[in-house]
């Protein structure tokens, strides 16, 4: 194989990932790594690097057509990125640090995280009493456009949702991912922020958190141009893709094809992890 | 009545915040899909290095290095500038966004928005 058919074939899977990824709502990101290091033998450290700067693609690239939707929370937003930026730069340096396999095998929890979050219903829950006082003081507290017309929502447990935030970026610098669904996780179900504000508001944060990691990679030299070109181009037309022809309804059984090639994917990494064939 | 006030001055904010993004990370796509044409055509028939980690060189580690580098043309050069560029359309974003705090008067929340820029420039600039 030499570098045009390397580039032209991963430029395809990551057209794939991302295509499936907007179609799902998780993003291409976490299926990059995987298919880089077990389908292409890349190494783990070239691997996170391209993924992250396909993650800004997506994030950056779909900020607009989520701000038109009128659910993300700018300030809730900017809050949980002192948090998470924090943390992306802490997960940076770990990589560093840790060895490839001991990557692998979190990216492979990781990853079973996922495919269970991918899988699972999702419940709209609004909490409507009283706001935790800190919320109010942080002006975090805001309304959503609804059928029934807007809604006001309060944010709970500020103090666990940063907490848990600071997780979701040290996951993001480590493994080169977006770590939407840690981020969806704090906003939804800690501080009880309805689902698609926490979503929408999720992506917002996820370019920023990428671009904290992504000095540190660049001058690690974890950025290669060569293997990012087809990656970033790839995810980013294939997620633009799957935006255009958004049919919610239809993407239930998506969903679940999606849960299961996450979950092969991470019994992998992990058995690899384990054996040190990362 | 002042509270409907500010939410539309947050949705337009966002609103061009939303385009600077999109159109930033076109630019991005664009540099580095003309450098990737070029080091395709000239190193396409070339085994690819990717398996064993060495490290980029020292040049594409830097911001000074990548700017020559891309100026002289250099291949890798252009495209890791185009990825350059696309890691600062979120810096540009939350730069945006202390201007846009600043005009609303609201000092806590320039303040918060200033420490993930900080954060942000010491990643970018901080010399790892």
């Amino acid at each position: 194989m030499n570098i045009l058919e390397f580039t032209l074939l991963v430029a395809a899977g990551s057209f794939a990932a991302g295509f499936v990824g907007s179609l799902t709502g998780l993003g291409g990101g976490v299926i990059i790594v995987p298919m880089l290091t077990l389908a292409f033998g890349v190494d783990i450290r070239y691997a996170i690097g391209a993924s992250l700067v396909s993650v800004i693609a997506t994030s950056s690239g779909a900020a607009s057509a989520y701000v038109k939707e009128g659910f993300s929370n700018i300030r809730i937003g900017m809050f949980l990125e002192i948090a998470t930026t924090i943390g992306a730069m802490v997960g940076a340096y770990l990589v560093g640090i840790l060895s490839p396999g001991i990557i692998a095998t979190i990216f492979g929890l990781i990853l079973l995280y996922s495919a269970y979050f991918s899988a699972r219903p999702r419940k709209e829950h609004i909490e409507t009493r009283q706001a935790d006082p800190l919320a109010t003081r942080l002006k975090l507290n805001g309304m959503y456009p609804s059928l029934s017309g807007k809604k006001k929502y309060f944010v709970r447990h500020v103090p666990g949702g940063f907490g848990v935030c600071f997780l979701a970026g040290t996951l993001s610098g480590l493994l080169g991912i977006g770590g939407g669904a840690v981020k969806v996780i704090a906003m939804d179900q800690v501080m009880r922020i309805p689902f698609k504000v926490s979503a929408t508001t999720s992506n917002f944060m996820i370019g920023v958190t990428a671009a904290a990691s992504a000095g540190i990679y660049l001058s690690r030299g974890y950025v290669d141009p060569g293997l990012s070109m087809p990656v970033m181009l790839g995810v980013l037309s294939g997620s633009m893709t799957g935006a255009g022809i958004l049919a919610r309804s239809q993407t239930r059984w998506l969903r679940v094809v999606f849960a299961i090639v996450i979950f092969a994917l991470a019994v992998e990494m992990i058995y690899k992890g384990f054996t040190g064939g990362i | 009545m002042e509270e409907q006030q500010k939410k539309w001055g947050d949705r337009s904010i966002e609103k061009i915040m939303g385009n600077l993004l999109r159109s930033g990370v076109i630019i991005a796509a664009a540099i580095v899909l003309a450098g990737g044409i070029y080091y395709l055509l000239r190193f396409g028939s070339l085994p690819p290095h990717f398996a064993i980690f060495k490290g980029e060189p020292a040049q594409l580690r830097h911001l000074t290095g990548i700017f020559q580098q891309a100026f002289t043309m250099h291949h890798e050069g252009v495209m890791q500038l185009g990825i350059v560029f696309l890691i600062a359309t979120p810096v540009a974003r939350v730069l945006f966004s202390v201007i846009a705090f600043i005009l609303e008067k609201d000092f806590m929340y320039t303040v918060f928005t200033l420490i993930v820029f900080s954060i942000l420039a010491f990643s970018l600039f901080g010399g790892h």
